[in-house]
């Protein structure tokens, strides 16, 4: 396995305090295709009872990668950006977030594990989201990293 | 509210949700959604790249895919009411690939709704699966 556990578990994270910015999630929307006015128009976010545009959700991940170098850790654990899969994603959710608002990101290495004899290995990512010391929601990611050149 | 959205009373085991298609994924579509989610991995949106990896071409964004799947759930229930979304990526969706999101109600306990998602491609591959929970007494 290519990738150290012990080292990658022992890594601190970056934590990140966030604004959400208005016209960042108008843009991801319209990335998205999102019809729905309640995401990119002030009015209709305020008739559905939002104080201002709403964090959709999976612009979580996008809080996420808001640090000026996401992926520096995979370099750290000498892993090739080329070879990552996402493998899995899961998101847990307390309260609404909102245009306007701050959030801390708070991203740790949970788990470091091979299968096929270290062919594929997994990285588990989990993720806190804080608001003024509230947990506002939780992220998982699982990577995958492929390592062609590993014998099973 | 959108025209989708639905009364509680409305939700019961194998309700199916109004599918949501999206056009076809372009270029554009993923160097846009790269700008937008802040996920610059070249190898979605840099050809050379992608062909440095053994790759004949890019491919979507993951998060791309379970954005379309959680517009399928806010379509359907004010988002307030989702409680947690997973799900695991079976296959790259191709640029030009034409995801289709599908989801049913296959449990209700408590209250709380257990919907089965899929995304799919027009050729039957199956990109993504999971699982959101909603809470039924927030619609």
């Amino acid at each position: 396995m290519t990738i150290d556990a012990v080292e990658a578990k022992r890594l601190q994270l970056p934590v990140i305090t966030v604004p959400v910015e208005r016209g960042r999630l108008q843009f991801f929307a319209k990335a998205i295709g999102e019809t729905d006015p309640v995401y990119t128009d002030l009015a209709a976010a305020a008739e559905a009872g939002h104080p201002d545009l709403p964090v959709p959700p999976t612009f979580f991940f996008s809080l996420e990668l808001s640090s000026p170098d996401p992926f520096a850790y995979l370099r750290e654990l000498n892993v090739d950006m080329r070879q990552v899969l996402h493998g899995e994603q899961s998101f847990e959710y307390h309260t609404m977030v909102h245009a306007g608002e701050t959030v801390t990101v708070r991203p740790r290495i949970a788990d470091v594990f091979a299968k096929k004899g270290g062919a594929l290995e997994f990285l588990v990512r989990r993720t806190d989201f804080v608001r003024g010391g509230e947990l506002v929601a939780e992220a998982t990611s699982t990577l995958v990293v492929q390592n062609a050149k590993a014998t099973s | 509210m959108t025209q989708n959205q639905l009364q509680r009373q409305e939700i019961r085991v194998g309700a199916e949700l109004p599918p949501l298609t999206v056009p076809a994924i372009s270029r554009t579509t993923l160097a846009l959604f790269a700008g937008a989610s802040g996920d610059h991995n070249p190898i979605h949106i840099d050809l050379d790249v992608a062909r440095s990896a053994g790759l004949d071409d890019v491919f979507a964004h993951g998060m791309l895919s379970m954005a379309y799947l959680t517009r399928l759930l806010t379509g359907w229930v004010p988002q307030r009411a989702v409680r947690s979304c997973k799900v695991r990526f079976a296959a790259v969706t191709p640029v030009h690939g034409a995801p289709v999101c599908t989801g049913r109600v296959v449990a209700i306990d408590d209250g709380l709704a257990t919907i089965a998602l899929t995304v799919a491609l027009a050729d039957g591959t199956t990109t993504l699966t999971g699982e959101a929970v909603v809470d039924t007494t927030r619609i």
